[in-house]
Formats: C-alpha cells, sequence, structure tokens
C-alpha cells in the first residue's frame, strides 16, 4: 500500500470513529438490541471484500474461501437488516395505545 | 481507472453516507425504520457497484454464496422468535467475524509476501480478531441456547493457561509480521486465535453476556475495519469502524450498570465464587395470596412492572401485558422499569415487551423510574433479583456493591413472583425479600400473571 493511501485510511478510521461515538451516544437504551443487530447488518459489507476474493481472482482456494465468506456475509446482511426491521416494527406501532390510558381514570 | 470503478467508489461513498444517516435515525423509534431503508438501499447499492466494477471472472461461487445466505437470513429473519434474539446476535457476530478473517487468509493466500509492513500488520489483526471472535461467539450463543451450560467453565490456573496461549498468539502474529515468508507462524497464529476465541468466553456466566456480547460486537466490527485498511477499502473501515464503536460504547454502557470493569468481566468468573459471601439477613419472607395481590394491584393508583430475565424464560411477557391492560382499563397507571442489564443482552427486555404489545411510551429507564418509586403504591418484581437487591446501595461489603439498582423497595408495597425460595442467579442474598413492605408470590411466572389476570378481574 502506498503511504498516501494508508495515510488516507487512518484519516477515515478516525473521523468514522468521532462520527460512530457522536451519533451511538445517542441511541435510547430503548433501542439498543436493533442497534446492535443493525451495525451487524452494515458490517456485512464486508461482503463486498468477499465477492471480489470469490469472483475476481484464478485461485481455487480463493474461491473456496471467498464462497464461504459470501454465504456468512449474506446471512448477516440479509437476516440482519430483516430482524432490526422487524423489531423496529413492533417498538413504531400502538404509539397512541399508550397516551389514551389517562382517560380512564374515572372509571375507579 | 476505467468508468466501471467509478462508478463503484461512488456507490461506496453513497453507502458509507447512508450508513451513517440509517445510525443516526436510531436516536428515536419513529425514525429508526426509515432510517434501516437507507442503510439496506446502501447495502444494495454497493453490492450492485462491486458486482459491475470489480472485473468478476468467475461468477459461479458468488452466485451460490449470495442464494445460500440469502435463504438462511430470510429464514432467520421471519422465524426466530424474539426470545432467541441474543444467540442470534451472537451467531452473526461469528459470521461477520468468520467473513473478516477468510478475506484476511484469501489475501495471505494471494498477496502474502508481497504485502507492505503496515498492510501486512492490518492482515495479522484481521484474521487474528476474526478468528478468536469465530468461536468466542459460537460459545456465547451455545450458552444463551443453553447448548452449553450457562454457568462459568473454570479451573485451576485458568488465567495462566489463558496467558500462556494469549502470548503463543500474539508471538506468531509478530513474527509473521517480521518474517512473511514463515507461512507456519500465519497459520499457527489463525488456529491459536481459534482456541483463545473459546477460552476467552467458557469462563464467563451467562448473566454477564451483555457485556460480552458487546465486546464481541466490537471485535468484529473492528475486524471489518480491519479487512478495509488490507484492501484499501472506505467503505470497508467506515462501517467496521461503526459497528466496533458501537460495540464499544455499548460494553461501557454495560460495565457501568453492573459497576463493574470489562477486565472483571473477563477474567472475574463471577457466579462461581460467590458462595461464601452470602451474608445471612435472616427474617422470614412473607407470602402473599394471589386474591390478596390481586385486591392490592386493583385499588392501587400506580404499578410499576418489573421484569428481569425470569420474565424472559417463564415467556411471560404476554401475560403481563394482559394484566396490565385489565389494570389500566381500572384507572391504574402502569409503568415498565426497565434495568439496562435486565436480560441478556443490551436492550433485550425492550423488545421482549414491544413484541407482546406494550407500548414503547411505558418503558421506563432507570435513571427516569428511580424518583418515581416513592409514589408508587405497588411495585411487581418479576424474574428479576441482583438489579433489585438493595444490598448493592446500602452494604458496601456486598459483591454487587456499587451496582445501580432500581429502587423498588421505596414503593408503597412491593410483590416478587419467583419460581421458589431459592436465590437468584448470581446466588446472592436480598434483603428486598424480608421487608416488611415486600410479599412473595412463588410460581411459575406466566401461570401466576394469568392467575392474577382473572382474580382482577372479579374483584
Amino acid at each position: 500500500m502506498n503511504p498516501a493511501v494508508l495515510i488516507a485510511s487512518v484519516y477515515v478510521f478516525a473521523l468514522a470513529a468521532f462520527l460512530g461515538y457522536q451519533v451511538i451516544s445517542r441511541v435510547p437504551p430503548l433501542l439498543h438490541t436493533p442497534l446492535m443487530s443493525a451495525t451487524n447488518a452494515i458490517s456485512g459489507i464486508s461482503l463486498i471484500g468477499s465477492l471480489v476474493l470469490a469472483g475476481a481472482t484464478h485461485s481455487h482456494i480463493a474461491h473456496v474461501l471467498g464462497f464461504i465468506a459470501v454465504t456468512t456475509a449474506t446471512i448477516n446482511v440479509v437476516g440482519g437488516f430483516g430482524i432490526t426491521d422487524r423489531m423496529l416494527k413492533m417498538f413504531g406501532k400502538r404509539k397512541d395505545e399508550g397516551k389514551k390510558l389517562p382517560a380512564a381514570e374515572a372509571s375507579k | 481507472m476505467s468508468l466501471t470503478s467509478y462508478f463503484m467508489e461512488a456507490t461506496y461513498l453513497i453507502a458509507s453516507i447512508l450508513f451513517v444517516l440509517a445510525l443516526k435515525g436510531m436516536s428515536h423509534p419513529e425514525t429508526a425504520r426509515r432510517g434501516m431503508f437507507m442503510a439496506e438501499a446502501g447495502m444494495f447499492a454497493a453490492i450492485v457497484g462491486t458486482l459491475i466494477g470489480a472485473h468478476i471472472v468467475t461468477w459461479g461461487w458468488i452466485l451460490v454464496g449470495l442464494t445460500i445466505g440469502s435463504i438462511i437470513g430470510i429464514w432467520m429473519a421471519l422465524f426466530v422468535p424474539m426470545t432467541s434474539m441474543p444467540q442470534r446476535t451472537a451467531l452473526s457476530h461469528a459470521f461477520g467475524a468468520l467473513a473478516a478473517a477468510l478475506v484476511g487468509v484469501g489475501e495471505f493466500i494471494l498477496h502474502g509476501t508481497e504485502m507492505s509492513v503496515v498492510t501486512r500488520g492490518a492482515l495479522g489483526f484481521e484474521v487474528m480478531l476474526g478468528a478468536l471472535t469465530t468461536t468466542g461467539s459460537l460459545i456465547a450463543a451455545g450458552k444463551l441456547h443453553g447448548t452449553i451450560p450457562g454457568k462459568p467453565i473454570q479451573f485451576r490456573g485458568q488465567n495462566a493457561i489463558n496467558l500462556v496461549i494469549f502470548l503463543v498468539m500474539t508471538g506468531n502474529f509478530v513474527y509473521f509480521w517480521m518474517h512473511p515468508s514463515v507461512i507456519a507462524a500465519f497459520y499457527t497464529m489463525l488456529g491459536v486465535a481459534f482456541v483463545f476465541g473459546v477460552m476467552l468466553v467458557i469462563p464467563i456466566g451467562s448473566a454477564d453476556m451483555p457485556v460480552v456480547m458487546s465486546l464481541l460486537n466490537s471485535y468484529a466490527g473492528l475486524a471489518a475495519a480491519a479487512t478495509g485498511f488490507v484492501l484499501g477499502n472506505n467503505v470497508l473501515i467506515i462501517a467496521g469502524t461503526l459497528d466496533g464503536f458501537s460495540g464499544f460504547i455499548l460494553s461501557v454502557l454495560m460495565c457501568k450498570a453492573m459497576n463493574r470493569s470489562i477486565t472483571n468481566v473477563l477474567f472475574g468468573g463471577f457466579g462461581a465464587v460467590i458462595a461464601t459471601a452470602s451474608t445471612d439477613t435472616g427474617g422470614v419472607m412473607r407470602e402473599i395470596s394471589l386474591d390478596d395481590a390481586a385486591m392490592q394491584l386493583a385499588f392501587a393508583n400506580s404499578v410499576v412492572f418489573v421484569p428481569g430475565y425470569g420474565l424472559a424464560t417463564a415467556q411471560a411477557q404476554h401475560a403481563v401485558r394482559e394484566l396490565a391492560e385489565l389494570l389500566e382499563s381500572r384507572g391504574v397507571t402502569v409503568r415498565y422499569a426497565i434495568h439496562p442489564v435486565a436480560g441478556r443482552m443490551p436492550g433485550h427486555m425492550n423488545v421482549l415487551l414491544a413484541e407482546a404489545n406494550v407500548p414503547y411510551s411505558a418503558l421506563y429507564e432507570m435513571e427516569q423510574i428511580n424518583p418515581e418509586f416513592s409514589s408508587t403504591d405497588v411495585s411487581v418484581v418479576i424474574g428479576a433479583n441482583d438489579v433489585v437487591n438493595p444490598d448493592a446501595r446500602d452494604n458496601p461489603n456486598s459483591l454487587i456493591a456499587g451496582m445501580p439498582i432500581l429502587e423498588v423497595d421505596h414503593s408503597k408495597s412491593v410483590i416478587v413472583l419467583k419460581r421458589g425460595q431459592g436465590r437468584g442467579f448470581s446466588g446472592l442474598e436480598n434483603p428486598l425479600f424480608f421487608k416488611s413492605n415486600t410479599s412473595m408470590l412463588y410460581g411459575d411466572a406466566k401461570s401466576t400473571l394469568n392467575h392474577l389476570a382473572q382474580a382482577v378481574q372479579h374483584v
């Protein structure tokens, strides 16, 4: 790797770390489980590295390693996003339900 | 650079931006779902970009891998129950880390000898972290699923053996770093890292899983970021770093919620050494009948439910919601108090209750609800123990001294739903059970709650 690329990479890493800290510390505990499964799905981006290994090389063993990596990374991407959405759907629904409760006060 | 390569790089940039926006959306339940659509779009763009721009020559392996992965992924997304979310997440940490490790091994086979020193360092780091996270997460998943006993597995000299394994692993890493032609060093490091992952997680008890899950999450992310350094790929660095930092922040939060350090969680083996430390508080636990409990609840002004992991094991989340709705229809204010480490992963209890249709506006964090207990008529503790143990606050000699707790003992009366008279998960005596305003209701949480609901209807 040439030094200029390396230095740029270190910049990207440092800025992403800073940005990640800022953004993620605002996530409420309520959503910590979906957060974990979402960041997991997002880090399934290593799929693109796996795709290159499985398809853009001429080594047979690289193909096999790449194939396994593509499979597990795809499970993370598809399963991770799917399950995150399922969880978030539950948090989204019936939010009015909670509000109407004080109205029932008189019945006691 | 060819046109397709530019296109690929552009999709990576778009994906990076969308990922950050997605996590920003996570700051509120209302915007979270929209955020995730952005992340999905970003991911899709990056995959398409790669397939077009990366000069793919053989499609067979890719298509088969994508197909198998999608089928398993969709199956998981549709059918994994919310109670199994911790083991599913642990498994996905293992998958993510394995993908990173394998990409690293592939890179080593293809370009191992021609890499620069820095790239080789990143490669070693990636493979080492990826491998140990893979096996560590598999063990964690096994413990959470019950395939492996949740109790800490410990033996004499464990920390010394682990230290030796760690030194062998890092020693091989450094040797490979300095002498890339010695292939054996690389593969020894890989093998030992797999073993180290197992050794790292087996001494840790199930109650500490929220911390371990967060740590493994962090490792998996950092392994992906290291992949980005090896391949010189920025979107990998960004996504991996976001994942790594998210895991890191969560581990810090979880440790704070237990008042313990990460080293203590990893090497302390909590839950195995406790037996000697129990202080015999004496006193008697007062039992309450179902009808009396129902009466108390029905005529209360405000009730707070405090769910613990026992609620999840008893599958009682729907039963508690039904009881809560009955009480609400009588005009009782019902709230839920959620301790940060209730459950087996960060936020686990919120997800379980949300699945049972509890509106999230009724779920309160520890800091929000603690001042409210003094004006609460009845607190109902369901399968929780340590998180409501007043010893943590009052007894400086307690093993959990200093751990922030839900101060249910401040409420006018406390009803504790418990399976039996035995001690809780950590084996600690809980003075809450002996207090004069506490009464015990024994039995399976789910059926007790169902019976309570029936009794409330007849009040």
